[in-house]
């Protein structure tokens, strides 16, 4: 692997892992909060497989780079995070939440089986990995925007404001990084247009089957990684703070 | 044990004794957790896989594999994880799946690829009553890898391992 390859790799395992990452800590903003104990537990699940994912994708970047995960994920500052900022925005209503996971679970769902012909190999091996748990998620993301988007008025309500606010952040997914394109030049990650057009036909299907509305304006769509809504600071500031403290510690 | 066992059938022998920190009916070899053991002479190396990514027993998994083997007189022990090929319910061996069932907690089902956005699932048995009457109340559970059900005959409520 040549160095502009290698260092395309290691910005594009550090923007999958970031994604993960936050969005999991988002998710876990939930534990003690969910509005029935049986969701309360589900949701803690999947942060707690997207955390998993994250640490996955780090320790690939450490393979090629040695860098720390612990020390990326918990010393890093706001700035030097390449997740989306769909994952960073507030946890919002259970709605918004349900929403989001979902939006993303059918986007990291389609990315993953489009991965598994990696011609990375530890790439395609992690991938074969996260598949298996990947689908769990899905399955219950998906019934709960139908849920919700078909329940009463007032669910309805909340889970179309939802899609209105996060259309345009969610369309960040499918910008590639600034040298995305040596890899998928070398087969090594997918092309994000192609996925684009299948997670379109897959999302579009099943938000009208919910009984919702595709926003007519796409409303405002992030296009860097390298820049962030003030949500992230203040997430990192609560997330790190355990770390920050105590460096050293061996034992929790 | 005789000391003309060979020395990585002792260190199996040991890991057998360590229980799945979260199913403690189980050994974590039965879980299929524990995918490889070398021997030289003073130094053992144990390749593990785990089971679920963020599954928060693995550290746990990973010091205890170590310590067994150290307790056998390896005064070098490695302790290496691999994710290929990804760990699968098939692991799991018949007789811990008796264990599982007399435990309470369903067994998985044979895995085959099941595509993604496929969302059928096939019926979980109930493990007190055997009946296939039963609903599945939530795919999450206490742990990664189980999932809520109820019995829809004997009433009762149970655990099913989650087939992957």
């Amino acid at each position: 692997m040549n160095e502009p390859v290698k260092q395309a790799l290691i910005a594009k395992l550090t923007a999958l892992a970031d994604d993960e990452l936050i969005l999991a800590h988002r998710n876990s903003e939930w534990t003690g909060h969910g509005p029935i104990l049986e969701e309360d537990i589900a949701l803690a699940n999947i942060a707690q497989d997207e955390l998993g994912h994250a640490s996955i994708w780090l320790n690939l970047r450490s393979a090629l780079d040695g860098s720390d995960p612990d020390r990326l994920a918990f010393f890093r500052d706001a700035l030097e995070f390449r997740n989306s900022e769909l994952v960073e925005l507030p946890r919002g209503d259970w709605a918004f939440t349900m929403l989001r996971q979902y939006l993303f679970d059918v986007y990291e769902a389609l990315w993953l089986s489009a991965a598994k012909n990696s011609t990375y190999p530890p790439l395609a091996q992690a991938v074969a990995k996260i598949l298996r748990e990947e689908r769990f998620h899905l399955q219950h993301t998906q019934a709960w925007v139908e849920r919700l988007g078909q329940g009463t008025e007032e669910s309805h309500r909340r889970m179309q404001e939802a899609l209105d606010m996060q259309w345009g952040y969610v369309q960040q997914l499918f910008v590639p990084l600034a040298d995305e394109h040596l890899l998928v030049a070398e087969g090594i990650v997918p092309d994000l247009a192609e996925l684009k057009k299948a997670w379109l036909l897959h999302t579009t299907q099943h938000l009208q089957n919910s009984g919702l509305k595709l926003p007519l304006q796409m409303g405002y769509q992030p296009t860097t990684r390298e820049t962030h809504t003030e949500h992230l600071w203040s997430l990192l500031a609560e997330m790190q703070s355990t770390a920050r403290w105590d460096p050293e510690a061996k034992v929790w | 044990m005789n000391t003309l066992t060979p020395p990585a059938e002792r260190v199996w022998e040991a890991l057998r004794q360590i229980p799945d920190p979260e199913i403690p009916v189980i050994n974590v070899v039965e879980m299929g957790i524990v995918r490889d053991v070398e021997v030289k002479g003073d130094r053992a190396t144990i390749t593990m896989t785990p089971t679920f990514s963020g599954c928060p027993a693995l550290h746990l998994i990973r010091e205890h594999l170590e310590a067994a083997a150290r307790a056998l007189g390896f005064t070098e022990v490695e302790v290496k994880t691999v994710l290929a090929p990804p760990w699968s319910t098939d692991w799991i061996t018949p007789e811990a799946k008796e264990k599982l069932r007399q435990y309470g907690i369903a067994p998985p089902l044979p895995s085959q690829e099941v595509g993604l956005i496929q969302l059928e699932l096939a019926p979980i048995r109930c493990p007190r009553c055997g009946s296939l009457n039963t609903s599945t109340k939530n795919t999450f559970g206490p742990t990664l890898c189980k999932s809520i059900h109820v019995c829809n005959d004997c009433q009762e409520p149970f655990e099913g391992f989650k087939t992957v």
